[in-house]
C-alpha cells in the first residue's frame, strides 16, 4: 500500500469505530434514558404505566404506612398533587415524613407508583437538588427554609 | 498570626505564579538564557510558598481554629486528629488548595527531574505551568478562600460529614488529584512543542514518565474511591457511573490511549499529532472533572458547596485552556511532520486500534455525562443516564481491549504476523475456554459472568506469553538461564505484562459479581441466615461511646459447616453534632471473596434490619488496580524511560532491545 492509502485506511477505520460508537451512543440513550418528574409533572404528562421514572418530593406527613414484610407505602407530594408510592425493602437511615425523597420505579396500572430504589438525603442540611427544583416550581420551596435549618444547625452565626 | 503567614504566602504564590508564567517564556523569545532560567528557581519558590500555606491551614484545623470559616464548617473539637488534617481537603477551599498544592508540586517536580529537556521547550512549559497555576490560585483566592475570617469566633464547630470521617478520604483525594494534576505536566509540554513547533521523538520520552506516573496514581485513586464507596455506603454496590466517578474514569481512558501512542511515538515517531492531541485532551478532561465536581452543577457527596460564581469561574478557566490548547493545535497541528511507516498488522496497527477503542469508549462515556446537564440546560427535562446505558455503550466498545491486549504485545513493530501471534496464544485461549466451562458448571447462570471470568483468565495467562516467549525461548526444556534472561528483560516488557494482567483480575472480579447473593432480613440475636456458602449470626449486641458519636455495633460469627471461619461487628454510627447517622459495614474477606453485612438500628421490637451479602473474588477488583499500577511503577523504573539515561540503554544486551 502507498503511504496516501495506509492514511485513508487508518481514517475509514477510525471514522467506523467512532461511527459505530456514535450509532450506539445514540442506540442507548433512546431507550435507557430515566426522566425525572416531580407530582405536579406526573399529572400533567400523563404518564403511561410501565415508563420508568424517577420521581421526587417531600414524603407526605402522615402518608406513610408499613404493610407485612418489608413493604411501605407513602405519598410522594410537592404541595399541589401527590402520587402514591409503594416499596419493600431497606429504606435509607434519613428517610422520613416530611422530608425529601426520590424514588426510581413505574406506575402500575392503578396508578400506584412501584418503586425498586429509595434515595434519601445524605444528611440533614441536604436537600436533593431535583427535589428543591420541583419544589420551586410549585412554589412551595422558601429559599429561606433551608438556610434557616443551616444556620440553627450550625449555631455559629 | 500563623494564620495570616499562610494567607500572605498564598498571595506571594500567586505573584510568583504570573511571574513563572511571564518570565520563562519572555527569555525564550527574546533568547536571553538568564530569563528563562528563572524558570526553576520561581517554580520551587512557588512550591515553597503554596506548600507554607497549606501547612498554615492544616494547622489551623489541627489546633481548632475556629476564627476561621472554613474550620467552623468543617472541624469539631472532639474529632480525631487524622480526619482534622485530612478534613483540610474535605471541603470545597480545602480541597482546591491541595489542588494547587499539588499543581505547584507537579512544576517542581518539572522543574527538578527534566533538566534533558531542550532549554526553550522547558522554559515555555514551565510558563505554561505557571499560567495554570495563576489561574487556580485566582479561583481559590477570589472565589474559595480558605482563610475567611469568622469574627466573633464561635466556641465550637460544626464538625466534618461524617461519610467523610473515615480513613478513605485520608488516601482517596490525594491519589486521584495526583493523578488528575499529574497530567498538567503533560499539558504543558504538549504546549509547549506546540508553541514552539517542533515535535520528534524524544518529545514521548520526555512525557512518558509522567503520563505513567500520573496514570498509575489516578488507577489508585480511582480504585481506592470505590472501595470507599463499597464498604461505606451499605449496599455493596462499588461504581455506579454517577457523574463524579465518570468525571475520573475520562482521564484514565484517555490517559491510557495516550500511553500506548507515546510508546509507538517514542519507538517509531509515529502518531505524533494524534499523542499531541492526547496529551490535551487527557488533562482537559481532568480539569472537565474537576468542573463537574467543584461548580456545584451535580448534587453528590463530592460537591461540598454551591456559588454559582465558582461555577463560572472554573467554566472561565476550563474554557480558556481547553479552547486555547485546542486552538494552539489547530495551528500547528499541520506544520507538525508525519513520522515513520507501518503495515496495518503490526505492534503500531495494534496501538491504534487500542487507541480507537479507548478514545471511542472515552467518548460514550463522555456523552453519558454530559448529555443531561445539556439537555437540562436546553429545555429543564431531567433526566439520569445510569447503568443500562454504560453497559450497553461502554461494554461492546471497551471489551475488545480486553480480547486484542495480548495480540498486541505479541505483534512485531512495522510490520507484524498476526497468525503466529494467534498461535502463541492458543495456550491462553484454551485456559480461558476451560475456566469459562469450568465456572460455568460449577457456578452456573449468568451467561456474562462465566463469559467474563473465561475472558479475563485468557487475559493474564495472554499478557506474559510474551515475556515467556522471552524467557524460555526454545520450550520450558531449556531453563538455564531463564533466571538471568528473565532479569535482562526490559523492565518496562514486564510492566506492560503485569499492567495487562492486573487488568483481567480485575475483570475476573467484576465478573464474579454475577454469583453474588444478597438478602435483606430483620435479624436478632440468635437467628440464623445463610449467604452463600457460610452462616451468619448475631452473638452480641453493643453500643459504645466514640470520640465524637454513638454506636450500635452488632457483633456476628461467620461459620463454614459448623466451623467458625471469621467475626465482624457491622455498625451504625450516629454523629450528634450533625445529627446524621452512617453504616460501619462489617467486612471478612474468604478466599478474595467478601462476606458483607450492613445493619439499620433496631427497631422497637429489637429486630435489625440488615443487608447480608456474599461476594465471590470481589477483592479481585481491587487487587487488580493495584497491579496495574506495580505495573505501571515497573516501567516507569525501566532506565530507557528516565529522561536523560536513554543513551544508556544501549548497553542493555542486544536480545533485550526489541521489547516495547
Amino acid at each position: 500500500m502507498t503511504r496516501k492509502q495506509k492514511r485513508l485506511a487508518l481514517i475509514g477505520s477510525a471514522v467506523g469505530v467512532l461511527g459505530l460508537a456514535l450509532g450506539m451512543v445514540l442506540f442507548a440513550l433512546r431507550d435507557n434514558v430515566v426522566f425525572f418528574y416531580g407530582p405536579t409533572e406526573m399529572v400533567e404528562k400523563h404518564v403511561g404505566p410501565g415508563v420508568r421514572l424517577r420521581i421526587g418530593g417531600l414524603v407526605k406527613t402522615g402518608s406513610l404506612v408499613h404493610l407485612a414484610g418489608k413493604s411501605i407505602s407513602f405519598d410522594v407530594t410537592d404541595g399541589k398533587a401527590e402520587v402514591p408510592v409503594a416499596y419493600t425493602g431497606l429504606l435509607p437511615d434519613l428517610f422520613r415524613e416530611g422530608q425529601g425523597v426520590v424514588a426510581e420505579g413505574a406506575l402500575d396500572k392503578k396508578g400506584v407508583f412501584q418503586a425498586d430504589s429509595i434515595l434519601a438525603k445524605h444528611d440533614e442540611r441536604y436537600m436533593p437538588r431535583e427535589v428543591a427544583d420541583a419544589l420551586k416550581k410549585q412554589g412551595v420551596w422558601q429559599e429561606g427554609s433551608a438556610g434557616a435549618a443551616e444556620k440553627t444547625a450550625g449555631g455559629a452565626q | 498570626m500563623i494564620v495570616e503567614v499562610g494567607h500572605y504566602a498564598l498571595v506571594l504564590a500567586l505573584a510568583l505564579s504570573i511571574m513563572q508564567a511571564v518570565l520563562p517564556f519572555w527569555g525564550a523569545r527574546a533568547h536571553d538564557a538568564r530569563m528563562m532560567g528563572l524558570a526553576r528557581p520561581i517554580a520551587l519558590t512557588q512550591f515553597a510558598f503554596v506548600a507554607l500555606s497549606y501547612a498554615a491551614l492544616t494547622y489551623a484545623h489541627v489546633v481548632s481554629d475556629f476564627s476561621l470559616v472554613n474550620v467552623v464548617e468543617n472541624s469539631h473539637s472532639t474529632k480525631p486528629l487524622i480526619y482534622k488534617i485530612s478534613g483540610v481537603w474535605g471541603n470545597h477551599e480545602g480541597s482546591m488548595m491541595l489542588w494547587v498544592l499539588i499543581l505547584a508540586m507537579c512544576g517542581a517536580a518539572m522543574a527538578s527531574f527534566s533538566r534533558a529537556i531542550p532549554p526553550r521547550l522547558f522554559a515555555d512549559a514551565l510558563s505554561v505551568q505557571g499560567v495554570l497555576g495563576t489561574a487556580f490560585l485566582l479561583f481559590i483566592l477570589l472565589t474559595s478562600n480558605p482563610f475567611t475570617r469568622l469574627i466573633p469566633a464561635p466556641i465550637e464547630g460544626q464538625d466534618l460529614n461524617p461519610i467523610l470521617q473515615d480513613p478513605g478520604l485520608a488516601i482517596h483525594p490525594p491519589l486521584l488529584y495526583l493523578g488528575y494534576v499529574g497530567f498538567s505536566i503533560v499539558f504543558s509540554l504538549a504546549a509547549a512543542a506546540l508553541i514552539g513547533g517542533r515535535l520528534d521523538a524524544a518529545f514521548a520520552r520526555f512525557i512518558r514518565p509522567w503520563t505513567l506516573l500520573a496514570w498509575c496514581f489516578l488507577t489508585l485513586g480511582i480504585a481506592m474511591g470505590s472501595y470507599w464507596a463499597y464498604y461505606t455506603l451499605g449496599w455493596g454496590g462499588f461504581w455506579f457511573w454517577d457523574p463524579v466517578e465518570n468525571a475520573s474514569l475520562l482521564p484514565w481512558l484517555a490517559g491510557t490511549a495516550l500511553l500506548h501512542s507515546a510508546a509507538v511515538m517514542e519507538k517509531r515517531e509515529a502518531l505524533k499529532v494524534w499523542t499531541i492531541f492526547l496529551a490535551i485532551v487527557t488533562f482537559s478532561l481532568s480539569l472537565l472533572g474537576t468542573f463537574l465536581v467543584r461548580s456545584g452543577v451535580l448534587t453528590s457527596v463530592h460537591a461540598f458547596a454551591s456559588d454559582p460564581r465558582r461555577g463560572l469561574f472554573i467554566l472561565a478557566i476550563l474554557v480558556v485552556f481547553i479552547g486555547g490548547a485546542l486552538f494552539l493545535f489547530m495551528l500547528r497541528a499541520s506544520s507538525l511532520k508525519q513520522g515513520g511507516l507501518f503495515a496495518p498488522i503490526s505492534r503500531e496497527g495494534a496501538l491504534v486500534v487500542n487507541n480507537l477503542l479507548l478514545t471511542a469508549s472515552c467518548a460514550a462515556v463522555l456523552v453519558g455525562t454530559l448529555y443531561p446537564l445539556l439537555l437540562e440546560s436546553i429545555n429543564g427535562d431531567k433526566i439520569s443516564v445510569g447503568a443500562p446505558f454504560f453497559n450497553l455503550t461502554f461494554g461492546p466498545l471497551f471489551a475488545p481491549v480486553l480480547i486484542l491486549a495480548p495480540f498486541g504485545q505479541l505483534l512485531a513493530w512495522k510490520r507484524g504476523d498476526l497468525l503466529a501471534a494467534a498461535q502463541r496464544l492458543f495456550f491462553a485461549a484454551g485456559c480461558g475456554l476451560a475456566a469459562m466451562a469450568v465456572f460455568a458448571a460449577v457456578n452456573g447462570a449468568p451467561v456474562v459472568a462465566f463469559i467474563g471470568s473465561g475472558v479475563a483468565v485468557y487475559l493474564i495467562i495472554g499478557s506474559f506469553v510474551e515475556i515467556f516467549g522471552r524467557v524460555f525461548p526454545s520450550g520450558l526444556g531449556a531453563t538455564k538461564n531463564a533466571f538471568a534472561r528473565a532479569r535482562g528483560l526490559p523492565r518496562s516488557a514486564w510492566g506492560t505484562a503485569f499492567a495487562h494482567a492486573g487488568l483481567g483480575v480485575t475483570l475476573l472480579g467484576l465478573a464474579a459479581t454475577g454469583w453474588g447473593v444478597e438478602k435483606i432480613v430483620a435479624m436478632k440475636q440468635g437467628d440464623i441466615y445463610d449467604v452463600g456458602p457460610y452462616q451468619l449470626e448475631i452473638v452480641a449486641l453493643t453500643t459504645d461511646q466514640g470520640p465524637n458519636y454513638s454506636e450500635t455495633t452488632a457483633h456476628m460469627t461467620v461459620r463454614r459447616d459448623g466451623q467458625t471461619v471469621a467475626l465482624i461487628a457491622p455498625s451504625k454510627r450516629f454523629f450528634s453534632t450533625r445529627r446524621m447517622a452512617t453504616a460501619q459495614a462489617g467486612i471478612v474477606t474468604l478466599h478474595f471473596g467478601q462476606v458483607y453485612v450492613s445493619i439499620a438500628e433496631p427497631n422497637a421490637q429489637g429486630l435489625i434490619d440488615a443487608r447480608l451479602y456474599w461476594k465471590p473474588l470481589v477483592s479481585l477488583i481491587w487487587i487488580g488496580a493495584l497491579i496495574m499500577a506495580f505495573g505501571g511503577t515497573l516501567s516507569l523504573s525501566d532506565r530507557r524511560l528516565r529522561v536523560g539515561v536513554a543513551r544508556r540503554a544501549a548497553r542493555i544486551p542486544a536480545s533485550a532491545q526489541t521489547a516495547g
